[in-house]
């Protein structure tokens, strides 16, 4: 069951469609509800590996669903502390609940004042509308 | 400018002018610059009615020399192997005779399961878990697989034998620069390659490749080659002929990662070197880093067996400068004609083949040992392709021997230092002990035992 369209409050997001929680000098990264509906449903996740870096607007991995394969982007820099291998398994779990189980990675952040200019949610839903 | 064979007459230009307003050819082209236009007569000659320009085209072909025609012992990548007729039969039925991808599944279930039963073709021979449905030749594959490479492993070093064919070495080294890869390469120890040397270059390497058997015909020790790239945490590619399969070990079975080849030597005839196909098979763990177009089996609404096109996510009309290929070019039907020729032969006939070559290489080897030349590798083990010292420049013994009606091999000299007296020798299972008859006697009267 595809999960209905949210941009929850407490979390920080990147115009790339990507979206941030932020917790001290750590963080878990997924794709906004807005991605899974465009990509359709994920059958295939290309994970990072535990201890790369990641930086802030590049790709550290990429989803795929029967219509397209798309980078995924970080919206923060740091290094991987932990893969969700469930989204490997079973890569639908992001389009039923893309803010929660639907995570994709854990960073620990190397700039964590990196946050101050990620968007909020009222600000990433003016991006949506602009599309 | 109107004739007989340009579709267009003097009527239509004239209504084509009077809709876009204007008066005539030269107001069309009024904004090019006097300076960069071409004002006298072309240089042609004059023309030909349609029979003086049959006759002509007549007088060129018969200058053209075909494998039936002669004595061939040219090989180095291309084969005169047998093709039997039901290939052609097969191939000229208008279902398949298209260039066109068959995106529309529901009007290409022909073409679909073709290629389907081409990839389980390849699967079969090869002993890997997946094909994809045909590359553009027996080069350009080995590109693809180092892209397959350089992803998997995060790496950029890519490790080529010496003895791998130097065409394949010359387009991989080609792609390296886009790419952003490294090329090192292992040179050949008495014909073959060394696997300390190998695993020494192969550290890390994103992927390795290596022929079997060799530019040389000789045979490598490749489940060694195979673990030096795997114990190296880079991909063990193979590049090997389909018809010599029927004899040689599957790749999938001494631990190689892809194995990619040239198709020509299963289905397709010489034909001046081109068009022919690659093939690319992988282990399943590659199957998403799959250059091009790879068919699956499904079933539709009602239940039944159908083919699609799957994974075609990765492919350039989706994923642009991401895809895993961008070689557009359909070479279906070329990849066809090795399925049928493979089918028609099947597992026991592909080995005859095979054995026929082996038996008459031997017989070849042997022949021209008694007539005093020089193996360059005796020791190695061979298969099709052995090389043999001429005594002279072998460029100058194949022009002596071709005047004579044979094609006696290849120059070893064009890629590989200190062989310049070296022949390359290819015996089919076309030859005939006659025919090595004739070519040692050839080689005797022109070569220097």
């Amino acid at each position: 069951m595809a999960a209905a369209e949210s941009y929850p409050d407490d979390l920080k997001y990147h115009s790339e469609h990507d979206w941030a929680r932020v917790d001290s000098d750590e963080a878990t990264l997924g794709i906004t509800w807005f991605a899974q509906d465009a990509l359709g449903e994920l059958v295939h996740y290309e994970p990072p590996e535990p201890g790369q870096t990641v930086t802030r607007g590049e790709p550290y991995g990429e989803v795929e669903s029967v219509k397209a394969v798309s980078d995924v982007i970080a919206p923060l820099s740091g290094e991987v502390i932990e893969v969700n291998g469930k989204i490997v398994d079973a890569p639908e779990t992001v389009n039923d609940d893309p803010y929660g189980e639907g995570w994709l990675v854990r960073i620990r952040l190397s700039d964590p004042s990196e946050a101050d200019s990620l968007l909020d949610a009222e600000a990433y839903k003016q991006v949506l509308a602009e599309q | 400018m109107s004739g007989r064979y340009l579709s267009l007459t003097e009527r239509d230009r004239e209504a084509m002018l009077a809709t876009i307003g204007v008066a005539s050819i030269e107001e069309l082209f009024a904004d090019i610059p006097e300076s960069v236009r071409f004002r006298g007569e072309l240089a042609l000659e004059p023309a030909l009615s349609e029979p003086e320009l049959v006759a002509h085209l007549e007088e060129l072909a018969a200058r053209n020399i075909h494998a039936g025609a002669e004595v061939s012992f040219l090989g180095a990548g291309m084969y005169d192997h047998y093709v039997p007729a039901i290939v052609d039969a097969i191939l000229s039925r208008g279902e398949f005779l298209t260039a066109y991808t068959p995106y529309q599944p529901e009007m290409s279930q022909g073409v679909l399961q073709a290629i389907f039963e081409y990839q389980t073709a390849i699967c079969e021979l090869t002993g890997m878990d997946v094909s994809n449905a045909s590359g553009y030749d027996g080069t350009t594959v080995a590109a693809d697989a180092c892209y397959v490479a350089k992803h998997a492993t995060g790496r950029s070093k890519i490790v080529l034998a010496e003895a791998l064919n130097p065409q394949v070495r010359q387009v991989v080294k080609t792609y390296a620069t886009g790419f952003g890869l490294e090329i090192v390469e292992v040179p050949h120890r008495g014909g073959t390659t060394d696997p300390d040397e190998l695993r020494e270059a192969a550290r890390d390497a994103a992927g390795v490749i290596f022929q079997q058997p060799n530019f040389f015909g000789c045979l490598e020790a490749v489940p060694e080659l195979a673990a030096a790239a795997n114990d190296a945490e880079a991909l063990p590619v193979v590049h090997v002929d389909p018809v010599s399969l029927g004899v040689l070990e599957a790749p999938g079975a001494y631990g190689c990662a892809l194995a990619i080849g040239e198709g020509q030597s299963a289905g397709n005839v010489l034909s001046y070197g081109g068009p022919h196909y690659g093939y690319i098979a992988a282990r399943a763990d590659y199957i998403r880093r799959m250059p091009g177009r790879i068919v699956g089996e499904t079933v539709d609404a009602a239940g039944k067996r159908g083919y699609v096109l799957t994974l075609q996510t990765r492919e350039q009309h989706i994923r642009r400068e991401k895809a895993t290929s961008n070689i557009t070019t359909n070479q279906t039907l070329l990849a066809l004609a090795g399925l049928v020729h493979l089918s028609w032969l099947g597992p026991q006939g592909l080995r005859e083949v095979g054995e026929t070559c082996l038996a008459l290489g031997q017989c070849a080897r042997k022949r021209l040992e008694r007539a005093g030349f020089e193996l360059v590798f005796p020791e190695r083990t061979t298969f099709k392709e052995f090389a043999v010292r001429v005594g002279r420049p072998a460029t100058e013994v194949i022009r002596a021997a071709r005047e004579r009606g044979v094609h006696p091999g290849y120059a070893l000299g064009r890629d590989y230092e200190g062989l310049d007296d070296a022949l390359l020798v290819c015996v089919t299972e076309k030859r005939t002990p006659e025919e090595i008859d004739r070519l040692a006697d050839v080689l005797a009267e022109v070569a220097r035992a």
